[in-house]
């Protein structure tokens, strides 16, 4: 093909301008691209720098170590131990499900876990799959051995509480859960610990009510992770404060023998110091073992527990309000002496009843104590004294000493659901039910039934008090860290000494004079004398027909419908170190079943281990020996302090 | 035009041509391809096995090919146009039925140990044959509508291969290549008028043909232009990429993070950081000095380039000289954009520095032939 020169000279032109023009659209091109790499990485490179930053550092939380739980003697009740859990890390495991499928075949994983995990794995998240947890080190060990096979597994270990006396402190320690979204919601400004996975918290007892002491401060870690958010390395590290260690005024050992002479009863008891208001055992029964609930309790163990009717789960020593029964009689005698409208030598004559505007109320004692003073008032517990000094007295004077005695109050110790109880007035009543008082209810209230309501701590507090006559106050911890809680000497309730000795010397009466109810329960060691009163609460009306028909034995009762046996004292009667309550729901009379369990807890108070055979009447020796090798109690050599501690 | 209106005499034969090759364009390969190894060896953490080395070895190769091809007259390589690109075809239909899938397309033909991607040559096999078909063809046809319908044709037959791989970016650059020598050619304005006017009727039938049953594209490119409209929409999902992306390039700021210690790229924030995404690599590192280098490298080349076809009376040389070096811009512009946030993922490579082995020595043969046209040029 030819072409001229002109042509080629031409064309060869409109391609030098047409190339002119293509060389500047390039450099307009070049001139954005330089353009937007000026704004991206000098104007917004700031912006640009602070993201990237976010992208690869990754604050992580450090939990702290929770605070340890001793008793008295520094024995362990609430530990730490390490636990172990296997993660997935899906970025290095590739395969996630194949490599389940082989720890499968080395853990005891439940097919529900793996379940779980293998539907995990279908998610796109940085956070590692948590495949098996609470393993034993056996476990861990078998999984580092087999490594190479197991790309992407490792393990990793954490704490978790644990409770080495399990059923002992269940009503007073409480227990520790996962963080649920309830607990999260009732918090304004939640720690950000508590979002950690499988977080530990209070959910009852001095756990939670203690929570803030115990969780102590998480540390922080920054660390940089990568795409996948696996951790390349550690920034820096600022390490928290482990929670503060509790020591409570429980006696472990003494706490322990409580609760297994309890045994399966519905009961509750407490063992108080009377001089400084130290709880020394404080129990209710049946208990349960805490430790189901660290780690969420299962629906079938948590039905196990919520429909047994003797309601382990219910802390009946502090949140139990029973009628006080012949308990109370000490607020009612002591009313009315500082009223004077009695005095140690009144005669009262019961005729086994007494008729009050229309109605008749009854003795326990069919036949009637004939004339009774005070001391024998107590002693043989006459019903008729009291309605008759109460009827003199009035209701606001006795309800004015129940309170002084430290009943109707909610006693502030760390334990849930504790409650106020009830002691009735005038205007209580007229404020609750818009009625007037009637004579009939002082009557009632006389003999702690009727609207009277106490719980076992303020039974026993009552008792520390009129053993004193000061006013104690119960105490659980006594000490946080390495501060003691300090202990105000009790100031005087400003009793007349004479009166309260009255009183005193009728409760010793109670139990050492031969007709006192509780007198099968005494102590024949004079060092180890115990002074106290039985109590009789009656859950259920008794018609007059069947008054007429004689009173249905408990025995022959339902046990719903029994009565609830009760028993305060205090020992040693000439000196008073120890109080102590015991309720028995449904358990019949104060006397033949509260009693002997009062006794038994104040003698191991005193004693150190088992109480001294010798102090026990001789014809009961072999019962109780019996009684207390059958006992299955913990070993009181119990924990070192501290042993489980990581 | 021949071989004989050259005067033979001023055209260097032999070894003396060594003296006659466009030495400044060779030298800004070598320093474009060495910033290449560079950040091969920092996005492999510090490893010259994983990427750097292989990709040294096939500079070497291309920089052999290149020479070759440059001492070889070219008026040869103007014969051989018709061939090349019939084989380029060849290899992009036997790509269709032979060809091994990555990521979701069938680019690469296996042949022996060769990974061979037969679109990287389309692009340089199209342009030549262009410059070829306008200097065969008589100047004052060439804007005659039969005479312009042939290399649309030319054009086409690649791109449709090329798309049903699916490889949007390559068939992008072809017709965008296409276009550029079309136009140096002398073609009428008006012609590209039309033909902006229908691409853009036609980008319009493309969006609209979404969810239809004739959808034209796959989804996944849908979605990609979505997220090139609005990145944030997905940050997580498949705006992560170019999200990433932009942070790692802003997080360089003016001097970058020092060799070696970006961030997005050692932590894997990046995505396929050794390819298409390397120059964010680069940018945050080295930074906006680093990365402007960069870019003023590619644009010398590319003046050089422009500046050896205007000197070049020879028609063939002079369009093939631009249509390569166009073909380099488009390469180097959209992949720069993209990762800029300025056009969609397309997944183009950036020339020379992204690791590929096909796109390296097909380039460095294109930059041959270019070598050719400046030495044999008409004196």
């Amino acid at each position: 093909m030819r072409r001229t020169p002109r042509d080629t000279n031409e064309s060869a032109r409109k391609v030098s301008r047409r190339s002119l023009f293509l060389g500047g659209s390039m450099m307009a091109v070049i001139a954005v691209l330089g353009a937007r790499m000026r704004q991206m990485q000098v104007e917004q490179a700031d912006e640009f720098r602070l993201l990237a930053e976010d992208n690869r550092i990754s604050i992580r939380l450090i939990p702290p170590a929770r605070g340890l739980i001793y008793d008295r003697n520094g024995k362990l009740i609430a530990g730490n131990e390490q636990n172990y859990r296997i993660v997935v890390n899906r970025d290095d495991a590739g395969d996630v499900e194949d490599v389940l499928r082989r720890l499968k075949a080395i853990l005891p994983i439940s097919p529900e876990d793996l379940g779980r995990a293998m539907k995990e794995a279908g998610r796109r998240s940085p956070q590692p799959i948590i495949v098996a947890d609470r393993l034993s080190w056996e476990d861990v060990s078998k999984v580092a051995i087999n490594t190479p096979a197991l790309p992407g597994v490792s393990p990793e270990f954490g704490l978790s509480r644990s409770y080495p006396r399990d059923t002992d402190f269940a009503h007073v320690v409480g227990y520790v859960g996962p963080v649920s979204d309830n607990d999260l919601k009732k918090l304004d400004t939640p720690d950000p610990l508590l979002q950690t996975p499988k977080f530990q918290i209070g959910k009852i007892g001095v756990e939670t009510w203690m929570e803030s002491t115990l969780r102590g401060q998480a540390g922080s870690q920054r660390v940089e992770v990568n795409a996948v958010g696996r951790v390349m390395r550690e920034l820096s590290r600022q390490e928290g404060d482990a929670g503060a260690d509790i020591r409570l005024t429980i006696d472990a050992d003494v706490q322990n023998y409580m609760q297994t002479r309890l045994g399966e009863e519905s009961a509750a008891a407490v063992v108080m110091d009377v001089q400084n208001g130290d709880l020394l055992a404080i129990s209710s029964a049946p208990s349960f073992d805490p430790n189901l609930f660290v780690w969420g309790i299962s629906y079938k163990d948590y039905a196990v527990l919520t429909e047994n009717e003797r309601l382990p789960l219910s802390n009946k020593a502090v949140q139990g309000a029973y009628p006080p029964g012949s308990t109370f009689k000490m607020a009612t005698g002591l009313a009315a002496l500082e009223a004077g409208v009695i005095t140690t030598s009144t005669v009262i004559n019961c005729p086994g009843y007494i008729e009050v505007s229309g109605r008749r109320f009854h003795c326990w004692k069919r036949g009637g104590h004939g004339n009774v003073m005070l001391e024998r008032g107590y002693s043989e517990s006459c019903d008729v004294y009291f309605y008759e000094a109460a009827m003199r007295v009035g209701i606001d004077k006795i309800a004015e000493m129940a309170r002084r005695l430290g009943m109707g109050q909610r006693h502030d110790i760390p334990m849930s659901a504790v409650t106020d109880g009830l002691i009735p007035d005038v205007a209580w009543k007229q404020a609750r039910y818009g009625q007037e008082w009637r004579i009939g209810d002082t009557v009632n209230a006389s003999i702690g039934q009727g609207y009277v309501l106490t719980s076992p701590l303020q039974l026993a507090v009552m008792t520390a008090r009129v053993a004193t006559g000061r006013a104690v106050v119960p105490r659980l911890v006594q000490m946080i860290g390495n501060t003691t809680t300090p202990v105000t000497p009790a100031p005087s309730l400003g009793l007349n000494p004479e009166q309260l000795r009255a009183v005193q010397a009728g409760m010793y009466s109670v139990s050492n004079n031969p007709r006192g109810t509780a007198y099968s329960s005494r102590v024949v060691d004079a060092t180890m004398q115990i002074a106290g009163k039985t109590g009789t609460s009656q859950v259920r009306n008794i018609s007059t027909s069947e008054r007429a028909d004689g009173v249905i034995s408990n025995a022959d009762l339902p046990w719903g419908s029994r009565d609830h046996a009760l028993f305060v004292g205090y020992a040693p009667a000439e000196a008073p170190r120890y109080a102590v309550s015991v309720v028995v729901e449904h358990g019949g009379g104060g006397s033949t079943v509260a009693a002997p369990i009062a006794r038994d807890l104040l003698l191991r108070a005193m004693s150190d281990g088992i109480p001294p055979i010798s102090a026990y009447p001789a014809s009961q020796r072999n019962r109780i020996e019996t009684m207390h090798n059958n006992m299955k109690l913990r070993d009181t050599a119990g924990n070192t302090p501290g042993s489980s501690r990581a | 035009m021949s071989f004989l209106e050259y005067r033979l005499k001023t055209v260097p034969t032999g070894a003396a041509k060594i003296f006659y090759i466009n030495w400044a364009v060779v030298i800004l390969l070598i320093a474009i391809a060495s910033a290449g190894f560079l950040m091969l060896y920092s996005v492999a953490g510090g490893r010259i096995e994983v990427w750097a080395e292989p990709q040294m070895k096939r500079f070497v190769v291309g920089m052999v090919v290149m020479f070759a091809i440059a001492f070889v007259p070219i008026w040869f390589w103007r014969n051989m146009a018709g061939l090349a690109f019939g084989i380029s075809l060849l290899l992009l239909l036997a790509v269709d039925f032979f060809g091994s899938v990555g990521m979701g397309a069938q680019r690469w033909l296996e042949l022996g140990p060769l990974r061979l991607q037969p679109s990287e040559m389309a692009k340089v096999t199209l342009v030549m044959l262009l410059a070829a078909y306008y200097d065969w063809l008589d100047v004052k046809k060439t804007s005659r509508p039969l005479w312009v319908l042939i290399p649309v044709v030319f054009i086409m037959v690649p791109t449709i291969l090329v798309l049903g791989q699916p490889d949007l970016g390559t068939a992008i650059l072809l017709m965008a290549g296409g276009a550029v020598v079309m136009f140096c050619a002398g073609v009428h304005w008006l012609y590209f008028g039309a033909v902006l006017g229908l691409g853009g009727g036609s980008v319009a039938t493309v969006l609209m043909s979404r969810g239809t049953t004739w959808q034209l594209l796959k989804d996944y490119q849908y979605r990609r232009i979505d997220i090139f409209l609005d990145p944030g929409s997905d940050p997580l999902g498949a705006g992560y990429n170019i999200t990433q992306a932009k942070i790692a390039l802003g997080s360089g700021g003016w001097a970058g993070r020092g060799f070696m210690q970006g961030t997005q790229s050692r932590l894997n924030f990046l995505p396929e950081k050794q390819t298409d995404f390397i120059f964010t690599t680069l940018a945050e590192e080295f930074g906006f000095v680093g990365a402007f280098s960069l870019l003023v490298l590619y644009t010398l080349l590319l003046a050089f380039c422009i500046a050896s076809a205007m000197q070049n009376k020879d028609r063939f040389a002079s369009l093939v000289t631009l249509g390569i070096a166009s073909t380099f811009f488009f390469y180097f512009s959209v992949n720069m954009l993209m990762v800029m946030g300025l056009a969609p993922v397309v997944g183009v490579p950036l020339p020379l520095v992204s690791y590929g082995g096909t796109s390296m020595i097909v380039l460095l043969a294109a930059f041959g032939v270019v070598q050719s046209a400046h030495v044999h040029r008409p004196r």
